[in-house]
């Protein structure tokens, strides 16, 4: 297991790199240091000096890949690639556009992020397979079949729908939540209603269905048929016997998001201009910071990865059958 | 009037025309045309397709452009003259403004007449249709099809005879009609679901069938591809794709002279960024299909019989993993339409200049703050894009139910 694991642990350094070479060539090769000195400067009017002012500052004057001016392993260190790669890979990220550090506004902003995730994932989670389970309890009848159409239309409104609607109905007409914002500490709760009450909404469609689909594979297995054939009544069957084994295919989809969520969400965070991660991420593109983007594209890359592993490792806890090797 | 295509309308154009001849090949070939004819048996499967197709139709008249002097008219805009020239000068709520000045007709003259005008023009098409299905063997269920479409027709032609002297879906803050956005939207929604699909096939299917059919270093060398691939976060690759698309473009100005020239390539290029950062999936899929196939007596017995390993893979192959690839594309299409909104409100989406729905529900998410509540904005975007995305998932599910041959 350990063996596995640390072998499984050297396997992403490729993946890593790999994330890095792509992010690298998008931002500093099809758009160059030059471009964006032009594109931060203003279009028109920049002298080549002024784009050299404004590498320097930035630490951008270096060539990308090799440097033939220098000696030995220099010619390879001191360029941009190696110095911007090592940096991300120590998770030194060094500083905004704005002059702001970098790590000190993540490790900032994380909280607001697990705040609304957290909650949102587990209600929903709870939510979603209670529902599950009673469909399939009643699977074939009338219920299960407009529940299913019910999940179906639930889908295909887009999710922007739910928290302009949501927004509009809770804090503009019936005024029990505020519309937006956000307060550190345990006052935080009443921001948090809302955005996490839409997140669950506006997941039950695809959620139910997908458990649902879980669950009624688990009831054609032989160890319900015995269950049943026990005398169990239908509903311990589903509740106890079928959920515990359909946790399996469960965590294969949930334990992969658990890190991610440390990456909040985009649109929930900045329509309710809560101060995390997510909205950080969407002001950097709208202001064209490809610093911060380039951290958070690395990031969320550790943090899925990170994901994968535990997966693995909640298999062997979940499913004393599984050994890894 | 000079007929001036822009490039994703030709790219439409031909897509339609392989699609037509599809459809007569998979018609002449029993295996292939046999899971197509199980959805179209399913009544629901049918009416859903039959609403695609109204989208669909909407969406080709959109894609043949005239050039008007300098300005670019649409088949479609051509069709539907009185909602563009008509501009009130801020928002309007729906059928408050009337066309004519004093001499109003009022709503319900206007729907009757309407609803009589569609029963009457659909009969002679209904007749015919059903002489040819009468006479016809199939089982597919042609009754609910011309229903449904019956109904549509009747509803267009209502719609119509409406939006000719009222603003059925209201008018924005510059006084646009919302209907005629929506119904321009309908375009760029449909292309960012099919395009994209076009651009992920070569790369999934190249990719996939190498890596299940040869196995060893070429499968470990595109299986890391895709790993890295899904392991970056899709939301984050696309904005970093598209904001190095939007630096190119305004860095080389001479390249896209005007404006629509700009908007079709940015629209193009989120197709072409959303195909290459979303093959991952599919290409899974069909090396794990084709690693499976390989083993299969038949491909054996073509290897012994000294088919080269190109043939095997193209007819051998190839035919066995097409319904992967159908569901795979079918069940995408809603979530991509659903995806160009949110690209939209984090401003990597189409250009703002293009209409599309996340553009409308954009622009107009915060008029519903305004007193008195301006909500037609928002709803014309949401009513088109709900029933578009609805009879799409709908419908990839009967697809799937057809195709799968475990179910």
């Amino acid at each position: 297991m350990i063996a596995y694991l640390f072998r499984r642990i050297l396997y992403t350094i490729p993946i890593l790199i790999g994330v890095n070479v792509i992010t690298f060539v998008l931002f500093f090769m099809v758009n160059t240091p030059d471009d964006m000195a032009r594109m931060q400067l203003g279009q028109k009017h920049v002298t080549a000096n002024e784009i050299r002012q404004w590498k320097m500052e930035k630490g951008y004057d270096k060539p990308l890949f090799y440097n033939a001016d220098k000696n030995g392993f220099e010619k390879i260190t001191d360029t941009l690639f190696y110095i911007k790669s090592t940096d991300l890979f120590l998770f030194r990220f060094g500083q905004s556009d704005q002059g702001r550090n970098i790590n000190h506004d993540i490790f900032q902003r994380m909280w607001p992020s697990l705040a609304i995730a957290v909650p949102t994932l587990m209600i929903g989670l709870a939510v979603n397979i209670t529902l599950a389970l009673l469909i399939a309890l009643f699977r074939g009848s009338m219920f299960d079949r407009t529940t299913m159409m019910t999940c179906v239309a639930m889908m295909s409104i887009s999710g922007l729908f739910y928290i302009i609607g949501g927004q509009f109905l809770f804090s503009k007409l019936l005024k029990l939540v505020p519309i937006s914002g956000y307060n550190p500490g345990w006052n935080a709760y009443k921001f948090l209603i809302l955005p996490v009450l839409i997140g669950v909404i506006g997941g039950i469609g695809a959620g139910t269905r997908w458990y649902r689909t879980i669950m009624i594979e688990e009831i054609h297995k032989d160890y319900v048929k015995t269950a049943r054939a026990k005398g169990l009544s239908e509903f311990t069957v589903l509740f106890k016997h079928v959920l515990k084994n359909a946790m399996l295919p469960i965590l294969t989809g949930v334990v992969v998001i658990i890190p991610t969520l440390f990456m909040g969400s985009l649109i929930m965070e900045s329509f309710f201009s809560i101060p995390g991660l997510g909205s950080y991420t969407i002001d950097a593109i709208g202001q064209q910071d490809f610093n911060i983007v380039r951290v958070m594209v690395f990031l969320g890359t550790v943090f899925y990865i990170g994901g994968l592993i535990l997966t693995d490792i909640s298999y062997v806890l979940v499913d004393p059958r599984v050994k890894l090797e | 009037m000079i007929l001036h295509l822009l490039l994703s309308d030709k790219i439409v154009l031909t897509l339609f025309a392989g699609c037509i001849l599809a459809f007569f090949y998979i018609r002449a070939q029993p295996h292939y045309a046999k899971p197509w004819e199980k959805v179209f048996r399913n009544s629901i499967a049918t009416m859903m397709a039959v609403t695609l197709s109204v989208y669909a139709v909407i969406g080709l008249l959109d894609c043949i452009h005239f050039q008007h002097g300098t300005q670019l008219t649409s088949v479609l805009d051509i069709l539907i003259t009185p909602l563009n020239s008509h501009d009130e000068k801020t928002y309007s709520a729906p059928f408050s403004v009337f066309f004519n000045g004093e001499q109003t007709i009022s709503i319900s003259t206007l729907i009757v007449k309407g609803a009589l005008t569609g029963i009457i023009s659909f009969a002679p098409l209904a007749a015919v249709m059903i002489y040819f299905f009468k006479k016809s063997t199939s089982l597919i269920a042609w009754k609910t099809g011309l229903i449904t479409a019956g109904i549509l027709w009747m509803l267009m032609i209502t719609t119509t005879f409406l939006a000719q002297h009222y603003h059925v879906f209201g008018t924005n803050q510059i006084g646009q009609d919302m209907f005629y956005q929506t119904l321009k939207s309908v375009r760029t929604g449909l292309l960012i679901g099919t395009l994209t699909t076009l651009f992920t096939l070569p790369f999934a299917l190249f990719f996939g069938l190498i890596a299940g059919y040869f196995g060893g270093i070429v499968d470990d060398v595109i299986q890391y591809l895709y790993t890295t691939l899904s392991a970056i976060p899709g939301v984050l690759l696309i904005a970093a794709a598209v904001l190095m698309i939007e630096v190119i473009i305004t860095n080389h100005p001479n390249t896209f002279p005007t404006n629509a020239d700009r908007a079709d390539t940015r629209l193009l290029a989120l197709c072409a960024i959303l195909g290459i950062t979303g093959w991952a999936g599919l290409c899974r899929y069909l090396r794990a299909e084709t690693l499976k196939l390989r083993e299969q007596d038949f491909v054996t017995a073509s290897i012994t019989m000294g088919a080269s390993k190109l043939s095997i893979i193209l007819r051998h192959v190839l035919p066995n993993v097409m319904h992967i690839v159908i569901i795979t594309l079918v069940l995408d299409f809603s979530g991509l339409v659903l995806a160009e909104a949110v690209l939209a409100y984090v401003g990597v989406g189409v250009d703002p200049t293009t209409p599309s729905w996340g553009n409308m529900i954009n622009t107009s998410r915060l008029e519903l703050a305004r007193d008195p509540v301006v909500w037609w904005p928002l709803c014309a975007a949401l009513v088109l894009m709900f029933f578009l995305v609805l009879a799409a998932n709908i419908f990839a599910d009967s697809v799937r139910d057809a195709f799968d041959p475990k179910q």
